[in-house]
């Protein structure tokens, strides 16, 4: 493996934030013709590091070479120059242009200084359909779900890739066909010569993939593997500085199906999204999973749950009592909770700190003419921080300088603080790393056993089967399928979604 | 149809209800006459609000357009009365000094991260400050080639004229549509005003594109305000005061998202002969006071501000029907 040529050397690079260390020291090497992981907790150093690299930030101090020459990369254009191109970890596209101008932007095909736009649909309609995506390329990107949003970024990245590609997690809004089919891609652009920088916090992928692996701990490296040498509890050894305790797939007691018990009650549940005729009940204490390809209805339901979406048909019912929620405020008020699936967008409240970010949505519960007393805000801020590992210096830190990661966390506390009669959950781990994702299990079973009702969709079947004694199989915004108590496991789960019944 | 048509699609409506309207109240009123009036009337405003265009289009304002034009025509006056230039000579000198005043904006805005409404604000009191210091009074042009200019034109049917001033505007237009829709930078303009931050990952080049926008604004602006010289035979430094915000309603009556990222050359031009048919209108009707025009231009923001947000809303929810 030496043997190969060096396409992207990293030598002593580091990067503080108000004298902090993000990135310490840090050297890297990505050889031509390797898919090389780059892992770490939240907060590790992963993204500042690519945004380092590619001219986002200026390192402190270091080296980057590309090809044995000395860069400093000073926008991210100008690492496009150089040849490196990059998926950042936020989605990181227009809305209102439409996917094809996404794609080509900066590269449309011009004659006679005007852009060859019918050129440029086609050519995009070609690069997409690599990927297996036949959609309308003349349309706003906004019109599309945030995985096809993703799959776009990747498509143009990899389209744009000379010498080296970089993906800070594209993985993580993708459902398992899509990851498949972007795997065939990176292998063949490896088969090619490029070199592949890769961040996940699914570690089966970093198996399946890559060649070698570099840890970053605490913004420090801890070190450089060849993937097929490093058993993986060591790899979580190293990213952790400890070993994970393992956690046992303990099923949850099935209990009698006791309707005077029901908490909430979904009846021939349709709504302007495209639902239709969903029915399920959820009593005190069930985790009640929410399983389905990409745009299954997923999400759908956590938004008619909460409110976002108007019911065009049927009845919800909460403790017994009718519930129709005409906005999230009203759901709230009812003691419901949602943890959005898109935390960048619909969850985070940008100049805010992480304290008040916390406590936003139990402040709303309360009524804004009874401010919670700022002690007991902190201790909140900081049980919190504590109980789901935040890795946050100081609560009162704008929540834009935390990790992509520990934002997520951040939202999900505020939720949590809320003690809500049910939680719906979408996608509670996505980009969370995998110390984190046990805690959150965890506390889904905890929190089940407090008597909450949790309602959590997921891509990750796996964790799904883990808590879950109701498992809701959807497929095309309809219920297929719903699995319960001692049936649920994985292939049970997975041949309701493939579609053998 | 594209649903991001919707906006110029209902502002072209509105233009035709109107003239419609106009027509069946008014003899003579539906005549090739008044149509091309419209655009000789209004193409120094229809020229400043195409640069306008861009300039909200990135998701940025600018104040000092009104004062631009101002100085640009006392700067024309001067050269050409005081001085005794040639008006060929003095045209490329205010056109280069109006790219130089829009240039400086540029680079401040984009270097300091300033905000471009306090910048053009600054430059809107500098430039009406340097008009009113080359000269408080109003200065009468007379010169054969102003004469030759105001006359040149072709007679089209109807009694219509079409002038100099509509050809210059006739020609602004189809560069201010190649440019948005047909070029790099018309692209890049889209991107940051639909999302900055996500512009500078995906390498819009942000110093460039920013500093091409105000100089274009400020460009088009001085070029109005020679087109306003000839329209007057005058130049005077109290002129266009107010013409920046005529200029930010046609755009957004022309469907253009305040906020940046939408909209469409096309709209603005549909906005400023909306307004100005407003005042036809008004002016046919002899009885209404001419401020009139402006309660219904106000009125019409309004809706279209309204309208807009209702579109938005609609799209979301439909969208995710689908
Ligand atoms: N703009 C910023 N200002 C201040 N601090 C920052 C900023 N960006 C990142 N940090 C800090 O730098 C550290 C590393 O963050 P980074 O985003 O690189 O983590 P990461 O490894 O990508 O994590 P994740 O897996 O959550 O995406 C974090 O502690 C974070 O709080
Ligand atoms: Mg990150």
């Amino acid at each position: 493996m030496s043997e190969r040529k060096t396409v992207l050397q990293l030598t002593g690079v580091c990067k503080r934030f108000k004298g902090v260390f993000a990135v310490n020291h840090v050297d890297l090497n990505v050889q031509e013709g390797e898919i090389h992981a780059l892992l770490g907790e939240n907060g590790a150093g992963k993204s500042t590091l690519i945004k380092v690299m590619t001219g986002v930030y200026s390192a402190d101090s270091g080296r980057i070479e590309l090809c044995g020459t000395a860069v400093s990369p000073q926008s991210p254009l100008d690492a496009q120059r150089h040849g490196i191109s990059t998926v950042y970890q936020e989605v990181n596209l227009l809305p209102n242009l439409s996917v094809a101008h996404n794609l080509y932007l900066g590269r449309e095909p011009r004659r006679f200084g005007c852009i060859q736009w019918r050129r440029l649909q086609k050519d995009a309609q070609a690069l997409l359909r690599q990927f297996d995506l036949n959609i309308d390329v003349s349309e706003s990107l906004s019109s599309y779900s945030i995985a096809i949003q993703q799959l776009v970024a990747i498509a143009r990245a990899v389209d744009c890739s000379a010498k080296v590609l970089i993906l800070d997690e594209p993985t993580a809004s993708l459902d398992a066909k899509e990851v498949v089919v972007l795997f065939r891609i990176l292998r063949s652009l490896r088969d090619k010569g490029v070199a592949i920088l890769f961040v996940t916090h699914f570690l089966d992928q970093v198996y399946d993939l890559t060649d070698r692996i570099t840890v970053l701990r605490n913004g420090e490296k801890v070190g450089t593997f060849n993937t097929a040498e490093l058993p993986r509890p060591q790899l979580v050894a190293h990213m952790l500085g400890k070993e994970l305790q393992s956690i046992e797939a303990e099923k949850t007691a099935s209990r009698s199906d006791d309707t005077a018990n029901t908490t909430l009650q979904v009846e021939r549940l349709s709504t302007s999204q495209g639902l239709r005729d969903i029915n399920f009940r959820a009593q005190a204490g069930d985790a009640v999973g929410l399983a389905g390809l990409l745009g299954s209805g997923r999400s759908e339901v956590c938004a008619a749950l909460f409110g976002l979406a108007p019911l065009t048909e049927g009845q919800l019912s909460l403790r017994g009592n009718h519930y129709r929620p005409k906005s999230p405020a009203d759901a709230i008020a009812c003691g419901i909770a949602l943890c959005p699936e898109d935390r960048k967008i619909e969850g985070i409240v940008h100049p805010l700190s992480v304290r008040e970010n916390m406590i936003l949505a139990l402040q709303a519960k309360r009524g804004w003419w009874r401010p919670l007393p700022r002690h007991e805000q902190n201790q909140l801020a900081a049980d919190a921080t504590a109980r789901l590992r935040i890795v946050c210096s100081d609560p009162e830190k704008p929540i834009g300088e935390l990790s992509g990661g520990n934002q997520q966390k951040v939202i999900l506390a505020r939720w949590l603080m809320t003690h809500p009669n049910v939680l719906v959950l979408d996608e509670p781990t996505r980009g969370i790393d995998i110390g984190a994702h046990a805690e959150i299990l965890q506390l889904i079973r905890q929190l089940c056993a407090e008597g909450m009702t949790l309602i959590v969709a997921s891509s990750e079947i796996e964790e799904l089967v883990a808590f879950s004694n109701k498992i809701l199989v959807l497929r095309d915004k309809q219920l297929h399928t719903v699995i319960e108590a001692d049936a649920i496991s994985e292939n049970a789960v997975l041949a309701a979604i493939a579609g053998s019944n | 149809m594209n649903r991001r048509y919707l906006p110029v699609a209902v502002t072209a409506v509105l233009f035709v209800a109107l003239f419609i309207a106009g027509s069946l109240q008014f003899s003579g009123f539906a005549s090739a006459r008044v149509i091309l009036n419209l655009f000789t009337d209004n193409a120094f405003l229809a020229i400043t609000a195409l640069g306008m265009t861009f300039v909200i289009l990135s998701g940025g304002i600018d104040l000092s357009v009104g004062a631009v034009l101002a100085f640009s025509s006392v700067l024309c006056a001067t050269l050409v009365e005081n001085y005794g230039w040639h008006p060929l000579q003095a045209f490329p000198v205010v056109l280069l000094l109006g790219a130089v005043f829009g240039t400086t904006m540029g680079v401040l805005i984009h270097t300091y991260k300033l905000q471009p409404f306090i910048v053009t604000l600054a430059g809107m009191f500098f430039a009406r400050g340097l008009a009113t210091v080359l000269s408080e009074q109003s200065i009468a042009i007379e010169h054969p080639f102003f004469d030759a200019i105001n006359n040149f034109g072709f007679s089209l049917p109807g009694r219509g004229w079409l002038s100099s001033a509509t050809l210059v505007l006739i020609a602004v237009f189809a560069f201010g549509t190649w440019l948005a829709h047909f070029t790099r930078l018309g692209g890049y303009i889209y991107a940051i005003g639909g999302n900055s931050q996500s512009a500078v990952l995906l390498g819009v080049p942000m110093g460039m594109t920013t500093i091409a926008i105000y100089t274009l604004s400020s460009t088009l602006a001085a070029l109005a305000g020679i087109v306003y010289s000839f329209y007057t035979a005058s130049g005077y430094a109290l002129t266009g005061i107010g013409l920046e915000l005529d200029a930010i309603a046609a755009v957004v009556i022309g469907g253009t998202l305040i906020s940046g990222g939408y909209g469409y050359v096309l709209g603005t031009l549909l906005g400023v002969m909306t307004m100005g048919l407003i005042q036809t209108w008004i002016s046919f009707h002899g009885g209404l006071s001419s401020w009139w025009t402006k309660i219904f231009i106000g009125g019409l923001v309004l809706s279209f501000m309204i309208f807009q947000r209702w579109i938005a809303v609609g799209l979301h929810t439909r969208l995710q029907q689908k």
